[in-house]
């Protein structure tokens, strides 16, 4: 197999050229995707025989649950690939991807507790999935806090790093205690509602919402990375050209 | 290597012991933080035994983790850690041994006053096994995790709040295994299955944290 590519990725100048390339169809594919799925979740699929029409914010609320989990695994496979190949873009993927992925916890967990308000009676209850999330949220801030403290962009990278591997060794021990814990301390007063095996007319809505989150996912984290990157190569020769070019190009 | 191993935690016992202070004062903030519970929540016998594993375990991490703030701090200060990076010994190893001694000295003391101050909360003498049991099982995974932190914290000026935010979400499965064990027994409901969760997360730290802090020390000392 040919590495090439893996290697290149490591030059900043040819990710801002991939990625001023990919960027449009991605963000064109997110706008599509996102357009159609909310359209078509929100307008014509059928109601829930239980819930009514309150369960359609699983077209937001589940999505972005999935998104919360994957950018932290992703935090954690960016660290060692900048720590064991010294690459400077996973740093800066890693960086500009922990807001992202506390924004989609913090989406999830304000969606779901509005959920649960009509389908529980109640915005919060202290159920296992609820509280692994919210620990999640707690672990993302613990790297943005950690990022942002250390004031050498190398070594507060390798710290996320460091931090991220150590979370992910530590969600599913912490996933299932929380499990354990809801089980034994908690009579399931509120559990949460059986879900019916879905139809496809309510499922494939949910798919092209998913796919769409993750578009606009990497969307905006190429854009966040792209200005990253000009950031810290602000003062290499090819950020110059490229900016003397943009004013001749304005002129 | 067990010789160096062995000779850095007689040099931290040493160090320990010419600042007792530093010892005493985790300690005496585990006492006064089991103190202000029953003031804050009423001091009806029946309440505050239900919810003694819970505060005697919410205290006991509060105190590990105030006692790891400066736990590299000093080594950090005076160059030992750059030594002990530069050294031909594995940093790792170096690093397990620092800890072992800190939890030593602070861990230890902690698991010894623990069954006083659970008492004075109501907990039965019955439940005191169970309580020496899966503190001593628990305490060396804080200080274990909480070193990691520390490890990262370490070049930072105001790292205490930080140190915090880092490292409690990661203590939650020691919580709910050292607290849910003490409940159970309180309950009369067997414990094993919490003590030996407990026991192979306490393996589980010592085999791998190692090498995180040792990364940790790497990134601080290289700054």
């Amino acid at each position: 197999m040919n590495w090439t590519w893996f290697h290149k990725l490591g030059s900043p100048k040819w990710f801002y050229e991939i990625s001023g390339r990919l960027l449009p169809g991605l963000s064109i594919a997110a706008a599509v995707l996102l357009v159609v799925g909310t359209l078509w979740g929100l307008a014509f699929a059928p109601p829930d025989y239980q819930q009514g029409n309150s369960f359609r914010i699983i077209y937001i609320h589940v999505p972005a649950a999935f998104l919360a989990q994957s950018i932290y695994v992703m935090l954690a496979a960016t660290g060692i690939v900048g720590l064991v190949w010294k690459m400077k873009l996973a740093d800066v993927a890693l960086q500009q991807a922990a807001p992202i992925g506390a924004w989609m916890t913090a989406i999830a967990l304000i969606t779901g507790s509005i959920w649960g308000r009509p389908t529980w009676g109640t915005y919060w209850v202290w159920d296992a999935r609820l509280t692994s999330m919210l620990i999640l949220l707690f672990l993302y801030f613990g790297v943005i806090a950690l990022g942002q403290a250390i004031s050498n962009r190398d070594s507060a990278a390798k710290a996320c790093a460091v931090l991220a591997i150590v979370g992910v060794v530590n969600i599913p021990i912490i996933k299932y205690s929380v499990d354990w814990w809801n089980t034994l301390h908690q009579p399931a007063t509120f559990s949460i509602v059986e879900k019916p095996a879905m139809p496809a007319e309510m499922w494939l809505p949910l798919l092209v919402m998913v796919l769409g989150f993750y578009c606009f996912f990497a969307a905006v984290l190429l854009v966040r990375m792209r200005l990253d990157v000009l950031h810290r190569e602000a003062r290499s020769s090819w950020v110059k050209a490229l900016v003397a070019a943009r004013v001749g190009e304005g002129r | 290597m067990g010789r160096v191993f062995v000779s850095l935690i007689v040099r931290e016992a040493r160090l320990l012991c010419r600042r007792p202070a530093e010892l005493a004062n985790p300690l005496v903030f585990f006492a006064i933080v089991i103190a202000l519970f029953p003031l804050a929540i009423g001091p009806q016998t029946s309440l505050l035994q239900s919810l003694s594993p819970g505060l005697i375990w919410m205290a006991a991490l509060l105190a590990v983790l105030l006692s790891l703030d400066d736990l590299f701090r000093s080594d950090f200060e005076d160059g030992s850690l750059e030594q002990w990076v530069l050294s031909c010994h594995p940093l790792s190893v170096l690093a397990l041994a620092k800890v072992a001694a800190h939890w030593l000295f602070s861990g230890l003391a902690l698991v010894v006053i623990a069954p006083v101050l659970a008492l004075m909360l109501g907990l039965p003498g019955r439940c005191l096994p169970v309580l020496l049991g899966s503190l001593l099982l628990g305490t060396p995974v804080l200080s274990l995790l909480g070193a990691v932190g520390a490890a990262l914290t370490v070049g930072l000026k105001r790292g205490g709040v930080l140190l915090a935010l880092l490292i409690l979400p990661l203590y939650i499965p020691v919580l709910i295994l050292g607290s849910g064990a003490l409940q159970a027994n309180l309950q009369g409901l067997p414990v094993a299955g919490h003590l030996l969760w407990l026991a192979s997360l306490a393996v589980l730290a010592v085999t791998l944290t190692p090498f995180a802090i040792a990364a940790g020390l790497r990134i601080s000392v290289g700054e």
